[in-house]
């Protein structure tokens, strides 16, 4: 064992390289591989156009998700468009021998909450799909990321892609948070001071009191708006709360593998005095519960704070005034008590057991606003079912809340879910692009418990209000 | 091989100075659902370049005649956001081979460079010489340089270096992607994945 103190992410990294490009990339083994309807067809095709077959077919996990409906799943898709791509995906999944879980299976829903639900995902592995989110899987102390068709041919063809190894980035954040902030409030927090590009480059850690004592599925949130920094990816050490959550799972190690696989999953932390080519600290007390007012995920404030102005940013003066006037929002004016119009709690940002059970908590006793349409999505059946075995369905059903199928559903308004044009939605979800939730559609980024306070107030509210 | 070559390319450029344009904006999601690589530069940029009913945004700037070319030049921290391949894909399907800005969010950098596109990153202040050009005369001609990785602002004669690894220029030149080159040491990824962990 080297004397050299290492960085988790290096430890997990150098692990997996089998060849170092002289200026060039790595070429970087995958361990898992997660596939969705939306950006694995053209990857297949490339494989047939090559005449190449799946390398490790057993590594790969197919779910669909993106376009799917969440009402009536068990009739046929109505969009003849997303219709076929469910059916190639079916297609291409059968022909090369690759786990599906198309829709009406009991194990589907989004692919960042079924990985780890069915133990698919654990510490250490180095985990792609094509989708920006996948940074969530680093909750588990693994190298997950995004990447593009042509990667995911990489993959399916080689279990390899070509990847420059990225700068190291910590972020620490320490001390006692107050009650009603949540994990997202603290990656949204984050963001806001590093801005949407102000990770780029770079693999994060994130380090601190705040993170050891999150649960898995605020780890995750956390995790998966790495991206929206411009992160490659951010990572968590995997400790009792990972192993316990890990336990138990369909696919995750028993008897004497898992034996084997603690002490390894022990040894992924980062040393004392290793070195990161960037470190921020950050103090957990001064985090309050956040909300966007912009279009891009680094324009966050806390939800009693005012809207800033052109001259308190950084960024281009034309594009910040750009976003107010797409937004609808001015200068120096409070986001507390704007009116909204639709809620949506959901997406692989939010979508997990924990988020139904803050958003409950609010919710309990009272009623939905007249003004909101509600959008109440489980992130899998299996959160579906924790929903209605822990009482939660039958709190968000007295307070006038339907529950609806799991799905990415409005995060990326690919179905019928979408916000209509110049709509205001609070949203748990992790972008607020311009019509990323439907043309024309606004949204304002934030926490479950915001999203149940806007939800029974019809504006946005501060939950600590409202919490007893 | 599974592009067009890249080696010098001399051409006018369209200008599209906002900062944080991301991919959602690049090609919305609704726009997601072909099986196929084919026809993704009609909806490149759809909700900025056309109204609800279809009919073209006149202020924008690919509706404007004065402006054409293969290089698309963009603000600060461009492609940022998802990581749909797709905006790629549309990018080069409406006739673009080079995007050039003072930042590139990761992801897209990557996806540009897989399909053959190139990505040059300037200093914010050669990006502003080159919006100043474009905006003094439309048919101001850049030359971007693969092989001498050089970036010219042919009007004035202005230049800068950029970067890129010796790997992907290689790839670029030659018109091969990584896959060719995966596909060559098959044997050595199977004995190193058979012995890995997972």
């Amino acid at each position: 064992m080297s004397s050299k103190p290492t960085t988790l992410f290096d430890k997990v990294w150098d692990a997996h390289v089998v060849r170092d490009i002289q200026d060039g990339p790595d070429v970087f083994l995958i361990d898992r591989h997660f596939i969705h309807e939306v950006t694995s067809p053209v990857a297949f095709l490339g494989l047939k156009n090559r005449n190449v077959s799946v390398m490790f077919p057993e590594r790969t996990f197919a779910t669909a998700d993106h376009n799917t409906p969440t009402i009536n799943q068990h009739l046929p898709v109505q969009d003849p468009l997303s219709a076929n791509q469910l059916k190639a995906l079916e297609e291409n999944t059968a022909k090369h021998g690759i786990s599906h879980w198309g829709l009406g299976n009991p194990k589907n829903g989004i692919v960042h909450v079924v990985g780890p639900e069915n133990g698919i995902t654990l510490p250490g592995m180095t985990i792609v799909c094509g989708d920006s989110h996948t940074s969530t899987h680093g909750a588990f102390g693994c190298i997950a990321f995004g990447i593009g068709t042509s990667e995911v041919e990489m993959v399916l063809a080689s279990q390899c892609i070509m990847q420059p190894k990225p700068k190291k980035m910590r972020i620490n954040v320490n001390g006692e948070m107050h009650k009603g902030v949540t994990a997202k409030d603290v990656v949204l927090y984050v963001i806001s001071k590093l801005t949407a590009a102000g990770a780029t480059g770079y693999f994060v850690e994130y380090a601190g009191s705040v993170f050891e004592s999150m649960s898995m599925e605020g780890r995750m949130t956390v995790c998966n708006m790495s991206i929206e920094m411009g992160a490659r990816g951010g990572m968590i050490a995997p400790d009792e709360t990972t192993f316990n959550y890990i336990k138990g799972r369909e696919k995750a190690p028993t008897g004497q593998a898992w034996d084997d696989a603690l002490v390894y999953w022990k040894t992924l932390k980062t040393d004392e005095g290793a070195s990161f080519d960037i470190e921020y600290n950050y103090d957990g007390a001064e985090i309050e519960p956040m909300i966007t007012y912009g279009t891009n995920p680094g324009m966050g404030m806390g939800i009693t704070a005012l809207i800033p102005s052109a001259e308190d940013i950084d960024a281009g003066k034309a594009s910040f005034a750009k976003s107010l006037q797409y937004m609808g929002f001015h200068e120096k004016e409070p986001m507390l008590g704007k009116k909204i119009d639709y809620v949506f709690i959901g997406s692989c940002t939010n979508g997990r057991i924990e988020d139904f059970r803050a958003f409950a908590s609010i919710v309990k006793g009272r009623k939905k606003a007249d003004n909101v349409t509600a959008w109440v999505v489980p992130g899998s059946h299996v959160v579906e079912a924790q929903i209605r075995e822990e009482g939660i369905y039958d709190i968000l059903i007295e307070a006038g809340f339907e529950l609806r199928q799991p799905g990415c559903s409005a995060c990326l308004a690919m179905n019928d879910d979408k916000i209509p044009a110049g709509k205001y939605a609070v949203s748990t979800s992790n972008r607020n692009f311009e019509g990323r939730q439907g043309p024309g559609a606004r949204t304002l980024l934030a926490s479950p418990l915001v999203a149940a306070a806007a939800a029974v107030t019809g504006q946005v509210t501060d939950p600590r209000t409202l919490i007893a | 091989m599974a592009y067009d070559k890249f080696t010098v390319l001399k051409s006018t450029a369209v200008p599209l100075p906002i900062e944080n344009v991301d991919t959602d904006q690049i090609i919305p999601a609704r726009f997601l659902k072909a099986t196929k690589r084919e026809g993704f530069g009609d909806n490149l940029f759809r909700d900025w370049r056309y109204n609800g009913d279809d009919t073209p945004k006149a202020d924008f700037v690919l509706n404007n005649p004065i402006y054409s070319g293969k290089i698309l030049v963009g603000g600060k921290n461009f492609g940022s956001g998802s990581s749909r391949e797709h905006a790629a894909w549309a990018i080069y399907d409406y006739g673009f081979r080079c995007v050039v800005s003072s930042f590139f969010a990761d992801i897209f950098k990557n996806n540009s460079m897989n399909i053959g596109i190139l990505p040059v990153q300037v200093s914010d202040a050669f990006l502003h010489k080159i919006f100043s050009a474009i905006e003094a005369d439309p048919n101001a001609e850049l030359e971007v340089n693969l092989p001498e990785q050089t970036i010219t602002i042919l009007a004035t004669g202005e230049s800068e270096s950029f970067d890129i690894n010796g790997y992907k220029k290689h790839n670029l030149v030659n018109g091969f992607d990584d896959i060719d080159y995966l596909q060559a040491m098959r044997e050595e990824i199977v004995a190193f994945a058979q012995k890995s962990r997972y």
